[in-house]
């Protein structure tokens, strides 16, 4: 269970989260649409920790903790009950294919060394990698990076899985690969809060959409009715300026 | 004007190669000791500790603001006449310390830059899954930013390799002091100070062949 209650975070003095009140079931899929600069991002980072929200409560399983005055422990808690997919794909650029994936079940979860191998080897198998698991990111396309991204993170074994617009960095020729994956992901029943322009494939994996306008959650409900039958007059706008 | 004493001078090589592994045991000790001064006082700077930060700036902005020779002689000749601890401090380890104090202050300056180069993106992926900040640095932060300080902080170890021929200035009886007193005996001071120096040089010359290897290396997991 994933409860989000009163969020608030501003820069500067200006309101960017502005209340955010937000559930999700186990196993449900959510994706977030909306304006650029709406806070869509700083939503997902501020549940992640990597941006600090200024007040309102999280709760990611059995970790919940009130922002105002999370301690740091409680903060390295939540970020591992949580994994993030970055726009940028972030993979550590010292480390293999391999070693992205296993770094967090070695350092972070303890776990034996051969144990996580084995474990990284099966996700860059389900990823479609498994012969690129000792190259460096470097050598990698924008789709393979993210994809080890996104192995990273399934690998985790996290409650809850957050993607920032994973396929807006993309070349056009590997974002197919990437929504596949991602529709794998979907397909074992993880949660997932998702950021995406790609509005087809919010429409086919999302449960929930979440249509966000100025800091606030404007409209929410299942795909066929905020696409079919939106109420909100911004989401209608927003809409409509993307279909033209 | 006279011819150069050959003989004399191959003569004198391996008497001064006899003192190489003096001189370059103070300086690897020396280097050593400044890596890890210099990599906690660099990670200091970028975390900036509130009770401790006034400091580094102090040490750091000393230490690169005076002479080495300066530093070497307050320590060596100066300080215990103040701090009666160190009366009984030799030469070879007053020069280690004071090439410690001395080359970790540039030496910090160089792995903070490095640090503050890493990408906001492996921060972020580090926190992310949960790393603590040690292990962020550890893993993460560290290897990427030693890539990038690593020819510079070869270079500086070239300058320190250079500097222990100061420790002659403490009584210290190393490739110079060597020099000095074989001269004073031949009075062929060209010939032995030119074999000091060659010596050095072919020292350096090696150390910058390793330090190319040592960039590749570095540069494997970056190459496209
Ligand atoms: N670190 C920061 N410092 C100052 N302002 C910031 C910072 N991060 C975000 N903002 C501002 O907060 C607002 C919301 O940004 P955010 O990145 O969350 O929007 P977004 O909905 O993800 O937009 P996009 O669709 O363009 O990605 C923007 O006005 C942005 O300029
Ligand atoms: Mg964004």
């Amino acid at each position: 269970m994933i409860s989000i209650r009163g969020l608030t975070k501003s820069f500067n003095g200006t309101a960017v989260l502005d209340g955010i009140d937000l559930d999700i079931a186990p196993g449900e899929r959510v994706v977030i649409i909306g304006p650029s600069g709406t806070g869509k991002s700083t939503l997902l980072r501020c549940l992640n920790f990597l941006d600090h929200p200024d007040a309102g409560r999280i709760t990611i399983g059995e970790v919940t903790l009130d922002a105002a005055r999370a301690t740091r422990a409680e903060i390295l808690a939540l970020r591992r009950r949580s994994a993030f997919v970055f726009q940028n794909y972030a993979l550590f650029a010292n480390k293999t294919a391999k070693e992205n994936i296993m770094e967090a079940l070695v350092t972070v979860q303890g776990r034996p060394k051969a144990e996580a191998e084995a474990r990284a080897l099966e996700v860059l198998a389900e990823t479609g990698l498994a012969d690129k698991a000792d190259s460096y990111p470097a050598s990698l396309s924008g789709g393979q990076q993210q994809r080890v991204g996104i192995g990273r993170a399934m690998a985790i074994g996290a409650e809850l899985m957050l993607f920032d617009e994973p396929t807006s960095a993309l070349d056009p020729e590997w974002v197919g690969e990437v929504l596949d994956l991602m529709r794998r992901v979907a397909a074992r029943h993880q949660t997932m809060l998702i950021v995406t322009h790609e509005m087809q494939f919010a429409r086919e994996i999302a449960d929930r959409v979440i249509f966000m306008h100025g800091g606030k959650i404007v409209e929410e409900g299942a795909p066929e009715q905020i696409f079919g039958a939106p109420k909100d007059e911004r989401l209608q706008r927003f809409l409509k300026r993307l279909t033209h | 004007m006279r011819g150069l004493d050959l003989d004399y001078m191959l003569g004198l090589v391996p008497v001064i190669l006899g003192y190489v592994p003096l001189t370059l045991g103070m300086a690897a000790a020396g280097m050593v000791l400044a890596l890890i001064l210099a990599s906690l006082l660099a990670v200091e700077r970028v975390f900036r500790l509130p009770w401790l930060d006034w400091a580094v700036v102090l040490f750091i902005s000393f230490f690169r603001g005076t002479p080495l020779l300066v530093q070497l002689f307050l320590f060596y000749y100066g300080l215990p006449q103040v701090l009666s601890v160190l009366t009984s401090i030799d030469g070879v380890t007053a020069a280690i310390m004071g090439l410690t104090l001395h080359f970790s202050a540039y030496m910090a300056e160089t792995i903070r830059a490095a640090i503050l180069g890493v990408d906001r993106s492996q921060w972020e992926a580090a926190q992310s899954i949960g790393m603590t900040q040690l292990q962020m640095m550890r893993r993460i932060i560290l290897p990427q930013a030693a890539r990038v300080a690593a020819p510079t902080l070869v270079n500086y170890f070239i300058d320190m390799i250079k500097g222990t021929s100061l420790a002659f200035t403490l009584g210290v009886t190393e490739m110079m002091g060597a020099a000095q007193k074989e001269a004073a005996g031949s009075f062929l001071y060209f010939e032995a100070f030119l074999v000091v120096a060659l010596i050095y040089w072919a020292m350096v010359e090696l150390l910058s062949q390793g330090q190319k290897r040592l960039e590749t290396y570095l540069n494997k997991a970056y190459a496209r």
